[in-house]
């Protein structure tokens, strides 16, 4: 277990490798609790932090993970924690409260089959529209999802830099099959991917307003015991960090909370594309399932069929602007997903007049190219 | 499909190590041989006892689907495992069977080693699945022997690696005194085969 | 109040509120938790605690609401969740003082896993714990620790559960030091939350404090003085109640320091953990 060489080949699982993407991220603190199929995400970061001199808790329950990951990151330090379906709802509240304090840190959601403890073992991705609204209120938050082991490792330091960058949570959603799947991964070397951390404060620590605006929208940071002695709250407050009910100021809050994830929607947005230049036909696909789509396609293109796969990392904000041209350009989309259609609806949304179908699963089983490639015929 | 899948399967039951053994495999392949692998499992709630499947892909090309589609080997500890498994086998497959609990075959393209009766033999029945992995070394043209050798020697506890290199040599040997070509081409006649 | 006490009550202000925050304050004339607030200003300022380093953790309810005034690095967290926040805080940065301060409810019915697993790992965290025996801030409804028998908005027959004991519960939990103490004794109050800031450990401080408004008025206690006589009356002090025979106590509450105990603290254990493993990884 464990690949901490960087330029060594090894055989990682999905899980070991968002251990090892959170880890070349800066990530030294995880708190969590035991669930499949997550569990070894914590089980190698209690061996891994120490040996880097950094802090894992096992805590009492996954309401108290999310709390100690926050609390950590507003120390000073980034963080993850690792769940699966009934953790995650457990986590919703407290990922409230890291988004209206604007706390950055990384959850990670292995998809299971659900509701309650539905399928423990089995794939999913029935979380997906609970990733984007599972905590109360108006609150933009970012959603990536990762499809193999490369993916864990590459998108987990993504998740770390975009989370640093505007200071919001991101939720990362694998699925049993990624979480489990092992595939032969070489490490890269810290030059050869980009580490973000968050701004700090460089004003005295008087003229320091932690929630002042600016023009990216994204207040500097500063962390606990760096002299900046302010107040973070979980009440809507005004740019001294204070509790305010002005409607002025509360507006003004929550629309740069919108702002900033605007701002950065080319970089937030990920998504690629895959034989779709001369493409007539469509899949829209993520996680586990895109890898079958990519089969099905290639088994398309066999066919003379003009398939073409567009492959999202980003679920939210969704890249609307990457989905539009494809469903303009193909007479038909279609929307594999193991629930009965959840980013179908975002697609759909995108153009009302474009030909989106959908292919679902709920039966704990990964759909399999041939049923992607035999629903492609009929469209 | 133009790629050069293999396409691997091994099934047991829970405790036979019938998982690690798909990751030495995979490790075999992608760390000594470098191709490119992809292995998954899939098990019940209980550790001990249930039926446990493992696969591997091993291909010289990026693999989109990570699990078999139609499988190149299997390879079946027992009878429970074999029934529940051998779907999906591809008509010039190859099936190894441990004829300690295997009786029934399924296809005339089998190789039965009593696996778990010669780690008995060797003095401990917990290394069956390195006696297969011996024959899985000498039969399966996806990953070489030496590779998979070194795999096996890389995983076990130190103090066991004198007890895994017999185990490994001992399923190898046993491989070897069977000609695959002496086996039917194809468990299909010629004229049905599809490609 | 001599011209020195002025003073130097002037000069705790001056140091420890924070001069850009709007009063006036949230609580109640005559609330209790402005005499904690002065009791932990006066341990903090006793202790020569640097400000930079000192972090003030609280939930939800009337609580939840005193960090904001204090000039520390304060944060106030979710309902019932002060200790998950403040754990993450202590052992990101183990250089920094944490305390957190609950009420009863947040830290005992919806914070009480937190609260018994804190104990438990004997995480180096000062909790105090504002026992007014009510919801205050939702009305007036009944907590773990309101009595058997009285009224609150939801008991309004009468309440039918027994309260149990902050103290007991972070004894048998396992907190290295735990005191309980009232608004009503304020010069003993400073020195329990004095001793338990001190202390390795996890170190637990209940405080009964007023809510005359919510659980006052409904069980004839309706202005602060006379609940200020019931804390007078039912307080014990440890020395005094082990003279004392059961059935004479079965009415009182004990004060003063019910358990100090020296064992390591969760962020030592874990120090040794660091070591450990970045030999093993040396070694590899």
């Amino acid at each position: 277990m464990g690949c901490e060489q960087s330029g060594k080949t090894c055989l990682l699982q999905g899980n070991e490798a968002i251990v090892e993407g959170a880890l070349a991220a800066g990530c030294r603190f995880f708190a969590g609790y035991p669930i499949t199929p997550a569990s070894e995400i914590a089980e190698l970061m209690s061996m891994r932090l120490p040996e880097v001199g950094g802090a894992f808790i096992q805590m009492e329950d996954e309401i108290a993970g999310i709390g100690a990951v926050i609390g950590a990151s507003l120390a000073g330090v980034k963080s993850l924690t690792a769940t699966s379906g009934p953790g995650f709802s457990l986590m919703q509240e407290n990922l409230g409260f890291a988004c209206i304090t604007e706390t950055p840190c990384v959850i990670v959601n292995v998809m299971r089959g659900g509701p309650s403890t539905g399928l423990p073992t089995s794939p999913a991705q029935g979380d997906v529209m609970q990733a984007r609204w599972g905590t109360h209120g108006t609150h933009p938050i970012i959603v990536l999802s990762v499809s193999s082991v490369i993916d864990s490792f590459e998108v987990t330091i993504h998740a770390f830099n975009i989370s640093e960058k505007y200071r919001i949570p991101v939720i990362l959603l694998s699925d049993e099959v990624v979480a489990h799947t092992r595939e032969s991964i070489t490490i890269p070397d810290k030059s050869e991917f980009e580490v973000v951390n968050r701004i700090r404060p460089g004003v005295p620590p008087e003229w320091f307003h932690p929630y002042e605006d600016n023009s990216r929208g994204v207040p500097p940071m500063a962390a606990f015991g760096d002299g900046y002695r302010h107040h973070i709250t979980g009440l809507v407050h005004d740019v001294h960090g204070y509790p305010t009910q002005r409607p002025d100021e509360i507006d003004a809050f929550q629309r740069r909370q919108f702002r900033k994830i605007t701002n950065g929607f080319s970089e937030i947005q990920m998504t690629r594309s895959v034989m779709l230049d001369d493409a007539d036909i469509a899949v829209i696909a993520y996680g586990s399932v895109s890898r079958s789509a990519l089969r099905a396609i290639k088994m398309a293109r066999e066919r003379g069929i003009k398939a073409g796969l567009l492959h999202l990392t980003t679920l939210f904000p969704f890249p609307r602007r990457i989905v539009d041209p494809v469903l303009r350009k193909c007479r038909a989309v279609l929307v594999p997903e193991m629930n009965l259609g959840q980013i179908s609806r975002e697609v759909k949304r995108v153009n009302l007049s474009a030909k989106v179908e959908k292919l679902n699963r709920l039966d704990g089983q990964l759909i399999t190219p041939e049923e992607i490639f035999e629903k492609l015929l009929t469209l | 499909m133009n790629d050069d899948r293999y396409e691997i399967r091994f099934g047991g039951s829970g405790g036979q190590g019938i998982i690690l053994a798909a990751v030495i495999v995979a490790e075999a392949a992608a760390v000594y041989d470098h191709k490119y692998v992809s292995q998954t499992q899939s098990y019940g709630p209980e550790a001990r006892g249930g039926k446990s499947k493992a696969e591997v892909v091993i291909s010289s090309r990026e693999i989109d689907y990570p699990k078999v589609i139609k499988m190149d080997f299997l390879l079946a500890m027992n009878q429970t495992a074999l029934d529940a498994y051998f779907y999906d086998f591809k008509p010039n497959g190859l099936l190894v069977v441990d004829s300690t609990f295997v009786e029934q075959l399924p296809t005339s393209r089998v190789i039965a080693i009593p696996f778990t009766r010669m780690a008995r033999e060797l003095g401990r029945e917990l290394v069956a699945n390195v006696v297969a992995l011996g024959a899985v070394g000498r039969l399966c043209p996806a990953v070489s022997e030496d590779s998979l050798q070194k795999a096996v020697l890389n995983r076990v506890p130190p103090k066991t690696v004198e007890l895994n290199s017999r185990a490994f040599a001992a399923g190898a040997e046993a491989a070897a005194a069977f000609d695959l070509s002496s086996l039917p081409r194809s468990i299909t006649p010629d004229e049905e085969q599809e490609i | 109040m001599t011209e020195k006490t002025i003073a130097e009550s002037a000069r705790l202000r001056h140091e420890y509120l924070r001069h850009d925050k709007k009063f006036p304050h949230v609580w109640c004339p005559g609330c209790g938790i402005g005499i904690i607030l002065g009791s932990l200003i006066r341990a903090v300022d006793r202790l020569g605690l640097n400000k930079d380093k000192l972090v003030l953790a609280s939930g939800i309810g009337c609580s939840g609401r005193l960090p904001v005034y204090v000039d520390f690095n304060t944060i106030h967290t979710t309902h019932g969740r002060a200790l998950t926040f403040a754990t993450g805080i202590k052992l990101a940065n183990p250089a920094l003082n944490v305390i957190t301060v609950m009420g009863d409810g947040d830290a005992t019915a919806i914070g009480g896993n937190h609260f018994i697993h804190a104990a438990r790992r004997n995480i180096n965290l000062t909790a105090i714990i504002i026992n007014n025996q009510i919801y205050g801030m939702t009305g007036g409804q009944y907590s773990p620790t309101t009595p058997y028998g009285s009224l609150s908005a939801t008991s309004t027959y009468g309440h039918i559960e027994h309260a149990f004991s902050i103290s007991d519960l972070a004894i048998t939990a396992g907190a290295s030091y735990v005191a309980k103490g009232t608004v009503y004794h304020v010069p003993a109050l400073d020195k329990l939350i004095t001793g338990g800031i001190e202390k390795e450990g996890f170190s637990v401080i209940e405080i009964m404090s007023n809510c005359h408004t919510q659980y006052g008025r409904r069980n004839k206690m309706p202005d602060p003085v006379t609940m200020m006589k019931w804390f007078r009356d039912q307080a014990v002090s440890v020395t005094k109640a082990a003279k004392m025979a059961p059935d004479e106590l079965a009415e009182k509450f004990i004060i003063g320091v019910l358990a100090d105990r020296d064992k390591p603290s969760y962020t030592t254990e874990y120090q040794h953990i660091r070591d450990r493993a970045l030999k093993v990884a040396k070694n590899e």
